[in-house]
């Protein structure tokens, strides 16, 4: 997956900017995301129904995956079933 | 990844906020996004091949590096400072352009080379006049190139440094956070729109959601009662900006300015007694200084509101002296000092400085300054202390050499400049038979006091630094030549002292 694809969820309103990604399948609400919408909407797992923030960048645990949520929805990401957490960042004062 | 992505995420989430305020008008973030569609259009229909501004700081700035980046076309503010004949050949080096701005002056420097010409208030409607056509547009993807910035060329041509949408959206990815200002958090913009921080300032306050208020010339009063009238919050300014703020505050007072929580500087040598005496008048602000280049997409270090604050309040002299260094790299930045052979040097040792990290672009359109392994060596000459704090020394440029021994003409000055009758000070090389080069210095004299005898200065700086460093040639001029970003400039001076 490219740096700089959009992909939308198939479940929910959420759509993320590819940061960095590898081979694996990403997915919101359980189900996986695509370039574009699926004419049937897929249901929303409750497992991964958390939902997602605007401006969030969500991280594997190996620095693998970074998607950065361009438009929020309800349901929450992950790869091959594994959640995404949210990417920590530490505040710097502005400098510009 | 296009960095127009930061403004459709802004007018995403907040469509109907003020985004930006310049003389009077104000824009909301779904009003800057459809101007920069509109300028989408503008540029298709034009053929340009870049998108050139000349003019001062207003909407059509943030409308044209937004509509640029949309239509994939770099983005190219230019020094209206220049004279004439260097920016006909500037212009003559991006056409076609499409170059927003001051039409007699493009027209009568440029007539030939094919541009397409609009003055800002033509351009501005015309971008909120263009509708798109019906079937949604393909814009650009964001892998090539998003601005082009030449270099101020003061030893030969100016170089044009380009920075892609990858360095620029590094860099704001890797220090905002998107959507944290408070709603009426609000950042004054003075640094003029052809200079490295007057474009990140854009883009880190869209992103972070924080109201732009443009001042495109600056006068200490104006900003002042900008600060009041707008309740800003956040500043960035250059030192002899932030010094002439100062005077004025003293000589007039200043109400109304306590909304100022955060003032960021950079773009030059900060005198200590102007951040000394900032720091006193503006005691609830936090103040940051900020290190960076054109070719590193804005600051790679950075000294914060603690360290400031911590080093004003220690009597540890190791400690004061933080409110002269540069501060630590930014957590998404590696910083290396380097010596002549391209070792890495240890704490406490001179050398050049070397950056590296994905904001950092460090290529020019003739070629890449990287080396293989993506470190960009600035010629900025600096140490790092043993607690990682950078401090500069100077351009690497201007070290003086003398006999083989190298040194820096900062720790002269600072020497000088401890003396009571000297307001300001500058060394360079100047070429002696003997060594080489040695010490010239040129100073300018405190108001009220007598000129010191040159046997007093150079005991000075002998008994402070080796016998060395003692200027050969001391002149006394009335005031060193700055630019107007406040930037010394030592190859003047050095005409002077070779003269």
């Amino acid at each position: 997956m490219k740096p700089g694809t959009r992909l939308k969820s198939a479940a929910c309103d959420t759509e993320v900017m590819v940061i960095r990604a590898a081979d694996g399948t990403i997915e919101c609400g359980g189900a996986p995301m695509d370039e574009a919408k699926p004419a049937d909407a897929a249901p929303l797992a409750a497992d991964f129904s958390a939902g997602t923030l605007m401006g969030k960048r969500y991280v594997d645990a190996d620095g693998r995956y970074e998607l950065l949520c361009v438009k929020p929805g309800k349901g929450s990401l992950s790869v091959d079933g594994v959640a995404l957490v949210v990417k920590d960042a530490k505040p710097l004062p502005a400098s510009d | 990844m296009n960095i127009a992505l930061l403004l459709e995420m802004a007018a995403e989430a907040a469509p109907d906020r003020v985004g930006l305020v310049c003389e009077g008008k104000r824009w909301t973030y779904g009003d800057l996004l459809g101007a920069a569609r509109g300028a989408f259009e503008l540029i298709r229909q034009s053929d340009a091949q870049y998108v050139a501004l000349l003019d001062e700081s207003s909407e059509a700035a943030v409308i044209a590096v937004f509509g640029a980046a949309l239509a994939g076309v770099p983005y190219c503010p230019l020094n209206y400072r220049l004279p004439d004949a260097d920016l006909a050949a500037l212009l003559a080096r991006i056409a076609p352009a499409l170059v927003i701005g001051d039409e007699e002056r493009i027209t009568r420097l440029a007539a030939d080379q094919g541009h397409t010409v609009l003055s800002r208030e033509e351009f501005s409607l015309k971008a909120q006049e263009a509708v798109p056509a019906e079937d949604a547009r393909e814009y650009d993807p964001g892998e090539g190139v998003a601005i082009q910035l030449f270099t101020s060329g003061t030893t030969a041509a100016p170089k044009a440094a380009i920075l892609r949408h990858s360095n620029l959206l590094g860099y704001i990815f890797g220090t905002v956070e998107f959507g944290t200002a408070d709603e009426g958090d609000a950042a004054l913009v003075v640094v003029p729109p052809y200079h490295i921080a007057g474009i990140s300032a854009l883009l880190s306050s869209i992103y972070s959601l924080r109201r732009i208020v443009m001042l495109p010339a600056f006068s200490p009063e104006g900003w002042l009662s900008l600060v009041a009238d707008e309740q800003v919050s956040n500043a960035f300014v250059v030192p002899t900006m932030l010094a002439r703020i100062i005077e004025a505050m003293e000589r007039a007072g200043a109400a109304g300015i306590s909304s100022l929580r955060a003032i960021a500087y950079g773009g030059g040598k900060m005198p200590l007694e102007v951040i000394r005496k900032a720091l006193e008048l503006f005691p609830e602000a936090g103040f940051t200084n900020a290190y960076g280049l054109t070719e590193t997409s804005s600051t790679v270090a950075l000294l914060g509101p603690d360290d400031h604050r911590e080093a004003l309040a220690s009597q540890d002299p190791a400690i004061r002296a933080r409110l002269t260094s540069l501060g630590k790299p930014i957590p998404t930045v590696e910083i290396e000092i380097r010596g002549e052979d391209g070792e890495t040097l240890g704490p406490g040792q001179p050398g050049e400085i070397y950056v590296r990290g994905e904001q950092v672009s460090g290529e020019y359109k003739e070629k890449s300054a990287l080396d293989a392994q993506g470190w960009f060596p600035t010629r900025d000459a600096g140490y790092m202390d043993e607690h990682g704090y950078l401090f500069l020394s100077g351009r690497a440029d201007d070290v003086i050499v003398r006999g083989g021994e190298n040194m820096s003409p900062g720790e002269i000055e600072d020497v000088l400049l401890t003396h009571p009758a000297v307001a300001d000070a500058c060394a360079c090389a100047i070429p002696s038979v003997e060594w080489g080069e040695a010490v010239g210095v040129a100073i300018v004299l405190r108001d009220g006091h007598e000129m010191p005898a040159e046997p007093d200065l150079k005991d000075l700086v002998r008994a402070r630094l080796r016998s060395s460093r003692v200027p050969e040639k001391i002149v006394f001029l009335s005031e060193l030549p700055y630019n107007e970003m406040g930037k010394l400039l030592r190859r003047k001076v050095k005409d002077v002292l070779a003269g």
